[in-house]
């Protein structure tokens, strides 16, 4: 075990690098294809959320514990194949035991495969890590994307739908641009520029804005 | 350095100063604009005013609180958050509810100008942007119930609620057309007077096109826009048989004249000029032809605004010392 030198992040760094410093999207802007696509509902960002982070845990589970065996050369078709193995395994149980929202968000399910966020980490973190510091750190980003789809969800459902979770807040629509896909474009932005001048204000300054990573 | 002492004050050039700035292009602007705003309001009563003071005032409060929050000074005296409030509330429906029109103007102003670094610094024109945004959020407010016009100087017909001429041709076809915007005054003079129904500042041509040659005569545009946009609106609609009533129909000159215009927003090369004018042309043509909607100069004006840049790249001037030469 020469890979790590130094000794791995602890539980809680972990976790608060995933959901905050870290955040998938707000601040790495990885993953914005579906951040886009399904939050026009918090329950459908809930739903995408768990898929994500059920994907996430185990695949960096899977990769930790394989990493030994796993030849550089062909890591990222093995990732892939072990990402789509769990996709598979979580879908098939969404479709079983929640039929109903799996049907809004079925596509964006198997299209997880293809989350930049869920490779990227294998490849940074996973791959690398022992077991338990690659699980705490795909809880951490699980975490931090299914809580970032859920405070876009929330403002697009109240501002788009006028409701939150499904429960009817106006009896009218008060802004339907949210609901449509370009106000999900705005809502993204101007949640990341609020991070950004968050963090700029808890750090002092110091801290890179967010860059535009690439989608997918 | 006193007056028995007479020194040369060397200073860094440019030392010769015109009386233009921006804030009196700003305020020319908004000047030549208000007959035709005046016109709007007094065809279109009392809610078409509410609706440009609220445009107006939604502009206004949302650049003064962004450049207080952000610790700018503040730049109202210049006219421009004026003249955004202004040229939003021209391309409305004159029944939209008044604070549905403020909400646009904040919009066009706040994510449209401010963030992208305030005047000067905008990608897209703002009054557009506040225009697309209100037509996604309050779609049946922007496209429905619109006002007939009172007929010459007889009593106001609030009941009545039509559809604009454009999209009368689009569902309905020429006749419809044609018949919707005839009585009472003939139909050339109901389209260039502005009796008919339609967008606080579109319905009178004669009125848009008179701030247009003041501007004209200042200085401020030149033709190449203008005369572009128009003939590419025609050459796109030629085809359909009627030109001259889409030449004649929606916010096209406004839109002609006022948006395509804007100095931020349009390439600054005569040439690159031209080649946007005739873009925003043929792209409304299409639009109101064949797309979605009834009036497409907004979206065409915005698609033509995405391209300024590579325009002005692409129509660069040669320079003149190696004009003529072999490159």
């Amino acid at each position: 075990m020469s890979e790590t030198t130094e000794r791995p992040p602890g539980a809680l760094q972990l976790l608060f690098n995933g959901i905050v410093s870290e955040n998938p999207v707000f601040r790495l802007a990885l993953s914005l294809c579906p951040a886009v696509a399904v939050t026009t509902t918090v329950a459908n960002g809930f739903i995408l959320g768990v898929a994500v982070l059920a994907v996430q845990v185990l695949s960096s589970l899977t990769v930790a514990i394989a990493r030994g065996v796993i030849h550089p050369r062909v890591r990222i078709p093995v990732y892939t194949i072990i990402i789509a193995v769990w996709v598979s395994a979580i879908d098939m149980a969404l479709a079983a035991f929640v039929p109903a929202l799996y049907a809004q968000v079925g596509l964006y399910i198997k299209l997880i495969v293809a989350f930049a966020i869920i490779i990227s980490r294998l490849e940074v973190f996973a791959s690398r890590q022992p077991l338990v510091p690659s699980f705490w750190d795909a809880v951490g980003m699980g975490l931090g994307f299914m809580i970032a789809l859920m405070v876009i969800g929330a403002l697009r459902e109240v501002l788009g739908a006028g409701s939150f979770f499904g429960i009817v807040l106006f009896k009218t629509k008060p802004l339907l641009f949210f609901a449509l896909p370009a106000g999900g474009f705005f809502s993204i932005a101007l949640l990341m520029a609020f991070f950004n001048a968050l963090e700029r204000k808890l750090t002092g300054g110091t801290a890179k804005p967010a860059a535009g990573g690439h989608h997918g | 350095m006193s007056e028995n002492n007479p020194t040369f004050v060397l200073s860094p050039g440019p030392h010769l100063h015109t009386e233009e700035s921006t804030s009196k292009i700003m305020w020319w602007v908004n000047g030549s604009l208000a007959p035709a705003v005046l016109w709007g309001v007094f065809v279109f009563g009392f809610n078409a005013a509410l609706v440009v003071l609220a445009s107006i005032a939604g502009a206004v409060l949302t650049e003064f609180a962004s450049q207080k929050a952000l610790g700018r000074r503040p730049t109202l005296t210049d006219g421009s958050a004026v003249c955004t409030g202004l040229l939003l509330a021209l391309t409305v429906n004159p029944n939209l509810p008044a604070w549905q029109a403020f909400l646009g103007a904040m919009f066009a102003i706040g994510l449209g100008k401010m963030i992208f670094g305030g005047l000067g610094f905008n990608l897209f024109n703002p009054a557009l942007l506040g225009r697309a945004f209100l037509m996604a959020t309050f779609p049946l407010n922007m496209t429905s119930g619109w006002a007939m016009p009172r007929p010459w100087f007889g009593a106001p017909l609030d009941a009545v609620t039509t559809a604009t001429p454009l999209a009368v041709l689009k569902e309905q076809g020429i006749e419809a057309a044609v018949q919707l915007v005839t009585s009472p005054a003939g139909l050339w003079n109901a389209l260039a007077l502005g009796f008919r129904p339609g967008s606080i500042g579109e319905v009178s041509l004669v009125l848009v096109a008179l701030g247009g040659g003041i501007l004209l005569a200042r200085r401020i545009i030149t033709l190449a826009i203008p005369l572009s946009v128009l003939a590419g609106v025609a050459l796109s609609t030629l085809h359909t048989g009627v030109p001259l009533l889409h030449l004649m129909s929606g916010g096209l000159w406004i839109g002609a004249f006022y948006m395509a215009t804007d100095y931020v927003t349009s390439p600054s090369t005569t040439r690159a000029q031209i080649a946007f004018g005739l873009l925003i042309g043929l792209l409304t043509g299409i639009i109101r032809v064949y797309g979605g909607y009834p009036e497409g100069i907004c979206y065409a004006i915005l698609i033509a605004n995405a391209m300024a840049p590579a325009l002005d790249l692409w129509f660069r001037p040669r320079r003149a010392a190696i004009a003529g030469s072999p490159s």
